[in-house]
Formats: C-alpha cells, sequence, structure tokens
C-alpha cells in the first residue's frame, strides 16, 4: 500500500482539491511546476544552504537521559525547537519562499495560528524582500501577542480574521479569500499540510528533513536507524508529517500522532479531530474533520493556538484509516503538566503544542530497550504567559 | 425542454437574484422566491449556508452565519421546498459548498432537487474533474443542471472543456474575487468578456459578481445574456418588511 500521494492528488479516499475556480490557475501553477522546481539541483543547494547557515540544521537529536530514567526508554527528542523562530515552521516557509521566488511571485499570504507559522513567513519575507500580509484569528492575536509584535518587527502586516471562532481555521479563510482577490502576483505559504493538493505534499516535502536527519543521528548514536516509537503533536499536522515522512514506510516503526483533546473529547471543548470528526471536505481536501450532521465545521478548542483546528491533513487521514498511524489525544491539563515536567527535569521550556507529545509518554509503558523520539516542534517563550497563568507563577 | 433552456431561448437580459435560504428569518426562503417572481426575476439562486464560505465576502458570510443560527440545513430547505411550484415557475438554482452537499450525500441532494422542481445548482469547490468521474450520472439522471464559474484567468481550452461539461449556462465572474464588490469594467474586463463571446459556446453565458446596480447590470448584459445580483440585494433585504424591501430593491432592475 502506498502512504504517499497518487498522480490525481489523492491518498486513498483523502486530498483532491476541493477549490474554486478562482484558485484554479494559481493551484495548478503550483502543481505542474512544485516536484520540478524542488528537484532542481539549484533551488536544492539553496534551500540546504539556507537550512544549515540561516536556520541551524540539522536540529539536534538529544537523548533526554532523565526523561529517559523516569519512563524507562530511551527517549529522543528532535529539537526543532532550536531552529530560527523558535519552530519546525521555518523549514517549510525557507522552501516555499524560494519556490514563490521562481514562480515570479511579488507577495506572499499566510494564515497563521499560534503565531509560529506566521512570525516563520514574516521572517523568509525579510530575508528576501518580499511584501507579507498575515491572517491571524482575532482570538489567537490576543493570546500570542510576543508573536504579533515580532511579526510587525519583521516587517509584516497583521490581519485580524474576525468570522467564526476567531481562530485558525478563519485565518485561513480570510487568506484563501485574499488569494481569489489576488489571483496573480501573489504566493499563499500554507503553514500546514493542509489545503488542496499540492500543498499537503509540498509542505510534507519541505518538513520531511525531520525525519531524514533523525535518521542519520539514530545511526551515529544508536546504530539502528528505525526507532521503535515516533511521537508528534497534531494540529493540521505539518511536524508530526515531518517527523514520520522517511519511517511511512518503514512499518515497524510505530508512528503515534497525540491530538488535543482540549478540556476532554466529550467536553464539547475539544479538537480531537479523528476521535470527533467525520470524512468531508475543509480548506480544498478531503479530510476527516469535525462537524455537524449537515456538514457545518465545528469550531475546535485547544489551549494551544496551533492545535486548535478542526481537520488534519489528508494524509494523516489515511494514516489513521489504515491504521498505519495511531492516533491518541491529550488534554489541556495534560499537556501543561508534561511542559512543566519537561522543564524542570530536562532544562528545556517546550511549546504547549510540543507539550502534547510528551503527555503521552505517560499513558505509554516501556520494558527498557525502546528507542523513542519525540518531535519536539516548538520553543514555549510564546507561551510563558498560559504556562504562568496556569502554574500562578 | 427544461425551465433553463425555455429562459435562455425565450429572453435576454435576463435578471438572476441570489439569496441565502433562511435569512433573514428562517421560514422566508419561498416567500422570497414568490416575491421575486412577481417583481421580474428570471431566475433565482437560494445558496444552502455553510459555515466556510471562502469565496464569499462579508455580506454573504453574514447571511449564512444568520441563516445557520436560525436552524438551516439542507433536510429542512427541501422541507420548505416541497410546494415551491405551485406558486414560482421561473428557474431555480440551489447554490452552496461542497461539504454540506457531500453529507446530505450527492445523489440524495439530486434526487430531493427533481422532487421539488429545483433545475440545478451552483457548487464552486465541486471540482470539475470529481464531478466528471464521480457526479455527472447522477446529476444527469436527475435532470440536474451543475453550472460552472469561469473567471478572466480561466484558459481557453478549461473554458471549453466547462462548456462541454455543462448543460443550461456558463456563470461568468467579472473578476476573479470574493462575493459583494463592485464590477469595474476596464479594458481588461471588455478583452475578457469578448474573448468569451468570440469561443461562440454552446451555452450562453451570464455574469456575476460585482453587479449592485442598473448601470452595472446594463453594462454586463451587453456581453451574456443576463447578470446575476446576489450581496447588493441580500444587504437590502429587512426582515421586519421582507416584501416591501424586496419591491423597491427590484424596482431600479424592472421599474
Amino acid at each position: 500500500m502506498s502512504y504517499f500521494v497518487n498522480e490525481k492528488g489523492y491518498y486513498g479516499d483523502f486530498g483532491g482539491a476541493y477549490i474554486p475556480e478562482m484558485l484554479y490557475p494559481n493551484v495548478e501553477e503550483l502543481r505542474q511546476n512544485y516536484l520540478k522546481i524542488i528537484d532542481d539541483a539549484d533551488f536544492q543547494k539553496e534551500f540546504h544552504q539556507l537550512l544549515k547557515d540561516y536556520v541551524g540544521r540539522p536540529s539536534p537529536l538529544y537523548l533526554a537521559k532523565r526523561l529517559s530514567k523516569k519512563y524507562n526508554a530511551n527517549i529522543f527528542l528532535k529539537r526543532e525547537d532550536l531552529n530560527h523562530t523558535g519552530a519546525h515552521k521555518i523549514n517549510n516557509t525557507i522552501g516555499q519562499i524560494l519556490l514563490a521566488e521562481r514562480l515570479g511571485k511579488k507577495r506572499i499570504i499566510a494564515e497563521t495560528g499560534a503565531g509560529q507559522h506566521g512570525v516563520a513567513t514574516a521572517t523568509v519575507c525579510a530575508l528576501r524582500g518580499l511584501e507579507c500580509v498575515v491572517y491571524m484569528g482575532e482570538i489567537d492575536i490576543e493570546r500570542q501577542a510576543p508573536n504579533v509584535a515580532r511579526m510587525k518587527m519583521l516587517g509584516a502586516k497583521v490581519v485580524p480574521a474576525t468570522s467564526g471562532s476567531k481562530t485558525l481555521k478563519d485565518a485561513t479563510n480570510e487568506a484563501m479569500r485574499d488569494w481569489i482577490n489576488n489571483p496573480v502576483d501573489t504566493h499563499y505559504i500554507i503553514g500546514s499540510v493542509v489545503g488542496p493538493h499540492p500543498y499537503p505534499d509540498m509542505v510534507a516535502i519541505f518538513q520531511s528533513i525531520i525525519s531524514e536527519e533523525t535518521k542519520k543521528q539514530l545511526i551515529e548514536q544508536t546504530g539502528n536507524d528505525q526507532p521503535d516509537y515516533v511521537l508528534a503533536c497534531v494540529g493540521g499536522g505539518s511536524n508530526a508529517m515531518g517527523m514520520f515522512y522517511h519511517f511511512i514506510d518503514d512499518e515497524n516503526v510505530k508512528l503515534i500522532a497525540v491530538e488535543a483533546a482540549g478540556k476532554g473529547v466529550d467536553s464539547g471543548f475539544s479538537a480531537a479531530t479523528t476521535t470527533l470528526g467525520k470524512e468531508g471536505v475543509l480548506h480544498g481536501s478531503r479530510s476527516i474533520l469535525m462537524q455537524t450532521h449537515d456538514g457545518q465545521v465545528v469550531e475546535p478548542h485547544s489551549v494551544s493556538a496551533g492545535l486548535d483546528y478542526p481537520g488534519i491533513g489528508p494524509q494523516h487521514a489515511h494514516l489513521f484509516k489504515t491504521g498505519r498511524g495511531k492516533y491518541v489525544s491529550i488534554t489541556d491539563d495534560e499537556s501543561l503538566q508534561a511542559g512543566l515536567l519537561l522543564t524542570q527535569m530536562e532544562g528545556i521550556i517546550p511549546a504547549i503544542e510540543s507539550a502534547h507529545a510528551l503527555a503521552y509518554l505517560e499513558k505509554m509503558t516501556f520494558t527498557g530497550a525502546e528507542n523513542v523520539v519525540i518531535c519536539l516542534s516548538g520553543r514555549g517563550d510564546k507561551d510563558m504567559d498560559t504556562y504562568m497563568k496556569y502554574f500562578g507563577l | 425542454m427544461n425551465r433553463i433552456k425555455t429562459l435562455f431561448k425565450e429572453k435576454k437580459d435576463i435578471l438572476s437574484i441570489y439569496y441565502t435560504a433562511g435569512y433573514p428569518n428562517l421560514g422566508d426562503t419561498v416567500a422570497i422566491a414568490e416575491e421575486l417572481e412577481r417583481c421580474g426575476a428570471d431566475l433565482l439562486e437560494i445558496g444552502f449556508p455553510y459555515s466556510d464560505p471562502v469565496a464569499d465576502g462579508p455580506v454573504i458570510q453574514a447571511s449564512s452565519k444568520q441563516a445557520l443560527d436560525n436552524g438551516m440545513d439542507l433536510k429542512l430547505l427541501f422541507e420548505q421546498l416541497k410546494d415551491l411550484r405551485k406558486t414560482v415557475s421561473i428557474p431555480v438554482l440551489l447554490m452552496g459548498y461542497v461539504n454540506p452537499m457531500l453529507q446530505f450525500g450527492v445523489e440524495n441532494f439530486c434526487k430531493a432537487c427533481a422532487e421539488v422542481g429545483v433545475d440545478g445548482c451552483i457548487v464552486p469547490d465541486l471540482p470539475m474533474v470529481e464531478y466528471e468521474d464521480l457526479y455527472a450520472p447522477i446529476f444527469e439522471a436527475n435532470g440536474i443542471s451543475n453550472i460552472f464559474l469561469v473567471t478572466p484567468q480561466t484558459s481557453p481550452d478549461r473554458i471549453r472543456k466547462i462548456d462541454g461539461l455543462s448543460n443550461g449556462f456558463i456563470y461568468l465572474l467579472s473578476s476573479s474575487a470574493t462575493t459583494g464588490q463592485h464590477l469595474n469594467v476596464s479594458e481588461d474586463t471588455e478583452a475578457y468578456f469578448s474573448r468569451i463571446e468570440a469561443l461562440k459556446l454552446n451555452n450562453p453565458t451570464i455574469i456575476g459578481f460585482g453587479i449592485s446596480s442598473r448601470e452595472t447590470f446594463d453594462k454586463a448584459c451587453k456581453y451574456a445574456k443576463g447578470a446575476i445580483v446576489g450581496s447588493a440585494f441580500v444587504k437590502s433585504l429587512k426582515a421586519d418588511d421582507l416584501q416591501l424591501s424586496i419591491q423597491s430593491f427590484m424596482k431600479t432592475f424592472r421599474p
């Protein structure tokens, strides 16, 4: 079975390009060119040079000794939090800005939830001198003020999305509307493995550097490039897809994707898409999404803005449906506790998104011999307000 | 001959009006259709609301949200339209996004349209290739026309393909834009409309997006068989005096 995209833009039952005609020329232009551009030697050279000298890659694979002792397994952290701008998001924005330049685009738009993708986009626009507009839910603007300030300082225009739940899904709607209204000179840098084909595939390719490096690092550190488990958090699912990518065909590596249960999957305040969702279409692709009987999208909840999304990427839907990946969920409380634990045992303050993946360790049992890789997708600086309020610091 | 074909054969300067089902009040859907026909509308597009209408501007986003808050869904809409053909004789299309239609079931949707006398539908985010591969036989078996959109950026080859799959008319977008903006007929727009005319398509065209006044309507009719008014009409609807608000809006177009 293939877990990757086919020539029609589908992963099994999921994917496709469900977009209005207004977006067709842009998406088609991308579809026809993305692999050609990415495979080009000049592109590869420039991409990898920037990842090395600008982003600071390879990011370390760190054996967390105290955590390993606590859980009775070898816990490795893939340190995407050490990337420039503090998260994995920059891997994708570097790739897409180079691609946008080669397509002759002059203006960049993006959506953002936690603000990490917005900052990563504003950063590469500053780097390359392109105009940048970032759509961000009004509620996220309030809870992620430091990232809003960073984007503004980087020269981006931050536009509040005031419709619906005023979070990531609505920011995505506004970005799509902008693209419809600016069909010629604008490239839309989608931040996750969602959206119409070829976005899920393109973003996964740019993020796949995470698992590519991890394999090499595992060989160096353990002599075996196949760990027993790979864990990552999933909102739309870009860090998880990057972390899984080169392990997907290694069927003995167990892939665990951790969704945000919010206040609990049955609380009515959750973002646990695979538990609560059904198959349908959201933001241009057929996937699994949280919706009413009538196909209206349900507003999600998570303490973590980056996981506060009612869908998952189509490749995740395929990994879930085929059973290749195990999809689980972690509550707000569990994730915050896991964030504190990592801080106090390893001296690393994780983003609350990444803390969801860490929290799942509590629910696993090990014999002491297992190698476990967790994608530490981002750092927690942006979440200090939430941590301080929750723990009364 | 079906109602859409007859209309395009017999009339020019066709005035098509879009409104959202269940807005301003949940029970207004059929009353608005009846009043619009009395006031001289030729074709109706009834929107079934969706929570995330990415192709729509603020006016239709707001009417869709209100309609959903009022309790509108497809099941209720088809119940409301049960006796549509007792009082409304002009062609009626349903317009909305693909996800509500998929959850209702495409076959159920087409059957329900045929039962109540809906002539066709416009689903902007249903891709042409999926329609062709999966759904065209279902639409055809039920006699439902699927109306496609064309923008200034649509290539001639693709327009030909759309023409081949269409059965009724083609919806020309005045520009690539979300709904509710003003139509500025620039030289580029004129060139685009002329380009479409020169293709001598099998299906007639009508122009939508940005038609808000008599002046823009008349301009659009120079290049196509008619035009669609959406946001401007929805904006003019008054919940407490529906009939009068429709009449005064329609007076500019059909004095």
